[in-house]
């Protein structure tokens, strides 16, 4: 699978090669190799493939679960400190508890991480808990100051490639957001 | 014992061990002592000190590291003494400065009182749990609790009397992960 993510690379991702099996190996790629975060049924398919990972030992790479959103910035955290670059999955109602963390950790001691937060409440569609936040999560991020992507089959290189840069040059956070039906559910 | 009597006795056990501080008086009495590179001083985000110990922790198998907390910290943290205690790393030492009130803020009352933090850390599963309460004590639980394999808890029970003449750590955050990761390799 890693070979055909390879050659796959040079072409661009077309529609039908962006499954949650090839990004979580794209992002292995990478040297992304630490992941923890608070589940969202959007990226439970991307879990299950870290969780899968995990079980097999394929690369050294580890999934914990956090019990917090913000509890999963600091592992983050930790884990950049200690040399191993982090990915932090979270939904976007998430993004209020690590708002802070954001803030007065990673913003001002320059300690990056890949954020993979889902969208929830997209254009009001949604259960009413979720509406207010799908509605100014990217206005909070904006406001903080953090970059962000709506993660696309199309886009995937180009926005990984962006991530990568702001993560290892300016050491900032990079988020990319996931819409409803980019990754398969696995429940 | 008053904090920086813990302080006093605490510090000089320390050899090239990572130490992540979290924020308030446990920075600036551990800063004012002895400073090191391989101190990580948190000036904000409150309850992420424990967290951001367990990712150090899990990502270098290899070093000891410890977590110097306070009790407002573990109270709000709670959930991640559970993780904690899930992933065991063999490696991580968690003390705790429990004078059971938000000195820093004005010695508003914690919740240490009536909660008993390391009866929290024995049932979430942390391996081996101490309480001391007197200074004479901590030297021998400290080297006790890093010789044996974690997650391990350590709860220093102490008076409030923090001296607010205390320097702040003078650090900028960036020189503070800059310097830890050269340290810590």
């Amino acid at each position: 699978m890693v070979v055909s993510v390879i050659s796959k690379i040079g072409k661009g991702l077309n529609v039908s090669s962006l499954t949650s099996q090839s990004f979580i190996e794209r992002l292995i790629q990478e040297d992304y190799k630490f992941f923890t975060g608070v589940p969202c049924s959007l990226l439970s398919g991307l879990i299950y493939e870290l969780e899968d990972q995990n079980q097999n030992q394929k690369e050294e790479i580890r999934y914990i679960p956090s019990v917090r959103e913000d509890a999963a910035v600091g592992l983050c955290v930790g884990a950049y400190l200690a040399g191993t670059m982090p990915v932090l999955l979270m939904q976007n109602s998430g993004l209020g508890y690590c708002l802070n963390a954001f803030t007065s950790l990673n913003l001002i001691y320059k300690i990056p991480a890949l954020v993979i937060m889902s969208w929830r409440g997209k254009a009001g569609k949604d259960a009413p808990e979720h509406i207010i936040m799908g509605d100014i999560d990217q206005e909070l991020l904006k406001t903080a100051g953090m970059e962000y992507s709506i993660l696309s089959e199309e886009n995937c290189e180009e926005v990984l490639k962006k991530a990568k840069q702001k993560i290892c040059e300016e050491k900032l956070p990079y988020t990319l957001i996931v819409e409803k039906g980019l990754f398969d559910e696995r429940h | 014992m008053k904090g920086t009597e813990a302080f006093q006795e605490l510090i000089p056990l320390i050899e090239d061990e990572p130490v992540v501080h979290a924020n308030g008086f446990i920075c600036r009495e551990s800063f004012a002592l002895k400073d090191r590179e391989a101190n990580f001083y948190m000036i904000g985000s409150m309850g992420l000190a424990s967290s951001i110990g367990l990712g150090v922790a899990l990502c270098k198998p290899d070093k000891k590291v410890i977590i110097i907390d306070g009790d407002g910290n573990v109270l709000m943290a709670m959930g991640t003494l559970a993780m904690i205690a899930a992933e065991a790393p063999k490696n991580l030492i968690h003390v705790v400065i429990d004078n059971e009130v938000y000195e820093s803020t004005g010695s508003q009352r914690s919740l240490s009182n009536k909660v008993k933090l390391e009866e929290v850390a024995r049932s979430t599963g942390y391996k081996n749990v101490l309480r001391v309460e007197k200074k004479e004590e901590i030297k021998a639980a400290f080297l006790k609790l890093k010789d044996s394999e974690g997650p391990n808890f350590l709860l220093i029970k102490v008076e409030p009397g923090f001296d607010p003449a205390t320097g702040r750590v003078t650090h900028t955050p960036e020189e503070i992960t800059d310097r830890f990761m050269q340290a810590i390799g």
